[in-house]
């Protein structure tokens, strides 16, 4: 038995250990908007927000979160997906399948409290999960435009039509 | 070599459902039928069914069904589009509902196919689906017109508002949609579709209407689902393909927390199905397996790349097209130019992995997966419960990607059919691993290719010899593809026909052989088929010619493409909008490719730099594409985009390797797979030229890689002709 800090309230778990955080959150509490993506830290579907701080989740055993550390995943980030990053999200259109979106958005709203303006560098450093249907363009678009900075520098017309 | 004992098992399963579902059909597909759902409809408040495609609901709200699978494409919301244009309903009132297949199989499959793949989610039901929502505006119009007693010529609509100008009366279509279904449906054949030209809901760049629950974590993908009682399975088939399993020792972990039981799987694996699939998983790890590996476990990435290239020098081909005489044009001409290429074999790597949840009960079996045919799936879940059809449900998910994999195979349906099947009356959730995805996939077929081509004084080609060998997709998953030994899937872009995947070039000897050199690998479609390599090989070799013949990219092409018009129009396209022949900042190199797949037409231009390390830097890419309609180009340029970042990943990183037998690399340590630094600017450019339909998903990734090994060439001056790039060193 663990207590644990999951979006704002306490929850009693009963898992071994060495469970990863990741599955405790999926299977325990039952919260699946967190994803398994790869189960070795790589691809960042698994991550939550840890005191405020972004962390991959499959790869943190049980043992190493305590009771007082706050834990927020994708279903705490906002009521009614209302923090800057998910309505930029929306503004953008950036998910296609959405499976990793979860973990992106968690790693860009870290981003963002730790550098409000992002720069392009910033971003590259900072977005490093794996999206398979490729939607980096418009996630670097939707951290600039959360960030207030719609068109970071580039045009928004993202098709150029003739017929 | 040894194949996979479940390839049969899975033509089997969708020849068996093809041949009942077109029984059922009788006929195929007609508009208008109506679909025995009204009582269904009535109890979820109001609801009025006017016809297969459109349902409306007492607020004026639009329900479109879809047929077709969403794994991130877009074509649930391009698909509503197309119905609702022809609706001429309210855009802000439009929902989608997904049709079940056993819900088509009970209409005797009144919304055609659901298969999604090959890029034809819009294209092959764009017409039926136009008319399904025009069939219902006529009728709700002629009802309206009814109940007023007025012409129906006199009546109008706009935004799901019927006004009668005359006398100013006006009706939403939720009032009038009860008397409507009762109207006669139209004669199909005298229904008239818009010009697209006129479009005011399709052919914008509307925001995509599945979006917001992929921001809160609420969407539940198959993976994420939750039934009473449900429990949960890893499982491991044996690592190298084709093996069965001899023995396995579940001593240790079956007394592992959680765990309910070890068992082997379909002969070729074991499971460990426990209270959580974290335990399953730990405890899967604790088994030991023996498996009869065979003479299998001697390949490696070695053997294969030389069975390959035996292949090159064979005297036989399995596949060709022919004009002229290519060798004798080349032995005679001033110049020769000669080339031979790989591509590696490739994995899909979903980010949600294979996975599916089954529940079988007395004359009932249930599943709940990702797939890009639920028709497949629900053939897979009946053939390996024995259930019939008819009380098989398969239950929809949008998918966690696709890319081909999840198509017709359904491998992990059948796997979770035989665990459930020790486990009547519950649910068990089978999830693959990681490493369990990557080691058992349907790989993109890996193949070589040697170009011969010869240049006449002026530079001119005048003749052109490929010989590609390589695994045939068709072998492994559908042979009846291959007719009399030849298979004419492996020259997909390098067709004469037009149409689909026609070479844009004319080359007065030409000569194009496939050599069918299969191994025991499992191979599939993966987005763009050989579309990828084949574009490759051509586009590369031809700016190696070009560049032979001391002539400027573009224009060497183009000198060829004067009877393909609409080739030639995209390559101008990329040509123009990727600023070819303007100056480059210092260091940086243009490169350009175009090529045919799908339907479409696609063309790119890339820009990039090589430091003096050999470090690659993709800047910027302009695709150009010709798909015919453009329904969306705000969602056309997000799949241009992902087919940059799936192409450009492939190229930078993409092998499986292969040694004793089995895939090494099993999760994105060592498959690695590109972020966003490395995501070039994308520029899409869509030049529709509304005189076909083509695809959108994979047109365009056959030209990503060709374009940027190009712009390699010019930037180091040395050809690329191998892949990953990784491999590669550039300076």
């Amino acid at each position: 038995m663990a207590k644990l800090n999951i979006n704002g309230k306490m929850r009693d778990v009963q898992a071994e250990p060495g469970t990863p955080l990741l599955w405790v959150i999926r299977e325990q509490v039952g919260l699946t908007g967190t994803k398994y993506g790869c189960g070795v830290a790589q691809c960042g579907a698994c991550s939550v927000h840890i005191n405020g701080e972004v962390q991959r989740s499959c790869s943190l055993p049980l043992s190493a979160v305590k009771a007082s550390d706050k834990i927020v995943t994708i279903e705490g980030l906002s009521a009614n997906s209302s923090h800057p990053v998910q309505k930029a999200w929306a503004a953008v259109d950036v998910p296609q399948c959405g499976y990793c979106q979860s973990g992106q958005i968690m790693a860009a709203a870290a981003l963002l409290k730790k550098k409000p303006k992002p720069t392009d560098a910033d971003i590259d450093e900072a977005m490093t999960n794996i999206c398979r249907c490729g939607t980096y363009q418009r996630i670097r678009e939707a951290v600039h435009t959360a960030a207030g900075n719609p068109t970071g520098g580039r045009s928004a017309d993202r098709a150029t039509r003739r017929s | 070599m040894k194949k996979m004992t479940f390839g049969n098992g899975q033509r089997l399963s969708r020849r068996k459902f093809v041949v009942g579902a077109a029984t059922l059909a009788g006929g195929g597909f007609a508009l208008g039928f109506k679909a025995p759902f009204v009582a269904e409809a009535a109890a979820q408040g109001g609801v009025t069914e006017v016809n297969i495609w459109v349902a409306i609901k007492p607020d004026d709200g639009c329900v479109i069904r879809i047929a077709r699978s969403e794994m991130g494409q877009g074509t649930l919301t391009g698909l509503a589009q197309l119905v609702a244009e022809e609706l001429e309903c309210d855009w802000k009132k439009v929902s989608t509902e997904g049709i079940s297949p056993s819900r088509n199989l009970a209409s005797k499959r009144a919304w055609g196919e659901m298969g999604t793949g090959g890029s034809r989610g819009i294209r092959i039901s764009q017409e039926y689906v136009r008319k399904g929502g025009a069939a219902a505006r006529i009728m709700l119009l002629q009802a309206a017109a009814d109940q007023w007693k007025v012409p129906v010529s006199e009546v109008t609509v706009s935004d799901g508002i019927i006004t009668h100008a005359a006398s100013k009366r006006t009706i939403g279509y939720g009032k009038i949609a009860a008397a409507a279904a009762k109207v006669t449906p139209p004669d199909p054949k005298e229904i008239k579709l818009k010009d697209p030209k006129s479009w005011k809901i399709a052919g914008k760049p509307l925001k995509r209407l599945d979006t917001a629950d992929k921001l809160n974590g609420a969407k539940v993908y198959a993976i994420d689902v939750k039934l009473p009682g449900m429990l949960n399975a890893a499982i491991k088939d044996a690592p190298v393909f084709g093996s069965k399993v001899v023995s396995f020792d579940d001593a240790k972990a079956a007394k592992m927390p959680g765990v309910k039981k070890v068992m082997k799987v379909r002969d070729t694996a074991v499971a460990v199905v426990a209270d959580t699939w974290w335990h399953a998983k730990t405890a899967l790890e604790a088994v030991e397996i023996k498996w009869d590996e065979g003479d299998n476990a001697k390949v490696s990435n070695a053997t294969i790349a030389q069975h390959l290239k035996d292949g090159l020098a064979a005297a036989e081909n399995n596949g060709e097209r022919r004009n002229g005489d290519a060798a004798a044009a080349i032995t005679g001409a001033a110049k020769k130019v000669e080339a031979t290429y790989s591509t590696p074999f490739l994995s899909h790597a979903c980010m949600e992995m294979m996975n599916a949840t089954v529940k079988l009960s007395a004359g009932k079996a249930e599943c709940w997966v990702p797939t890009q045919n639920l028709e497949a799936s629900l053939a897979a879940l009946s053939e390996s419960s024995g259930i019939p059809l008819a009380q098989c449900e398969v239950h929809r998910h949008d998918l966690g990607g696709g890319f081909g994999r999840r198509g017709g195979t359904q491998d992990y349906v059948h796997q979770a059919v035989a665990i459930a099947k020790e486990f009547p009356d519950t649910a068990v959730k089978l999830i693959w691993s990681r490493e369990e995805d990557q080691a058992h996939d349907f790989y993109r077929p890996i193949s070589v290719c040697k170009m011969s081509a010869g240049l006449d004084e002026k530079g001119e080609l005048v003749g052109l010899h490929v010989r590609s060998s390589g695994q045939s997709i068709n072998a492994w998953l559908n042979p009846t593809g291959i007719v009399n030994g030849k298979d004419r899937r492996q020259l997909q872009g390098w067709w004469e026909e037009p149409n689909d995947a026609q070479l844009g070039y004319t080359v007065p000897n030409l000569l194009i052989e496939y050599v069918m050199r299969n191994t025991h690998v499992p191979v599939g479609p993966w987005r763009g088929v050989n579309t990828n390599q084949n574009g490759v090989y051509m586009e590369c070799f031809i700016e190696e010619c070009a560049r032979a013949a001391g002539k400027d990219s573009l224009e060497f092409r183009r000198s060829l493409m004067s009877k393909h018009p609409k080739h030639l129009a995209v390559l101008n396209a990329a040509a123009e909008k990727g600023d070819w022949g303007k100056p480059l900042p210092q260091g940086v190199h243009r490169g350009i490719a175009q090529f045919m797949g799908y339907g479409s037409y696609s063309a790119a231009t890339a820009e990039v730099s090589v430091d003096a390390k050999g470090k690659l830097k993709v800047h910027r890419m302009v695709l150009a594409l010709n798909c015919g309609h453009a329904v969306n180009p705000s969602q056309i340029a997000a799949q241009v985009e992902g087919s940059v970042a799936y192409g450009l990943s492939a190229a930078l990183y993409g092998e499986m390797v292969i040694d004793k037998g089995r895939v090494t690399n099993t999760n994105f340590d060592t498959y690695e797979i590109m972020r966003l630094a490395e995501m070039p600017k994308v520029e899409t450019v869509i030049v529709p030229t509304y005189d076909f339909w083509g695809g959108v998903g994979e047109p365009t990734i056959c030209v990503v890689a060709p374009a940027v090994l190009n712009a390699i060439h010019a930037a180091t001056g040395k050809p690329v002709r191998e892949l990953p790039l990784k491999n590669v060193k550039l300076v």
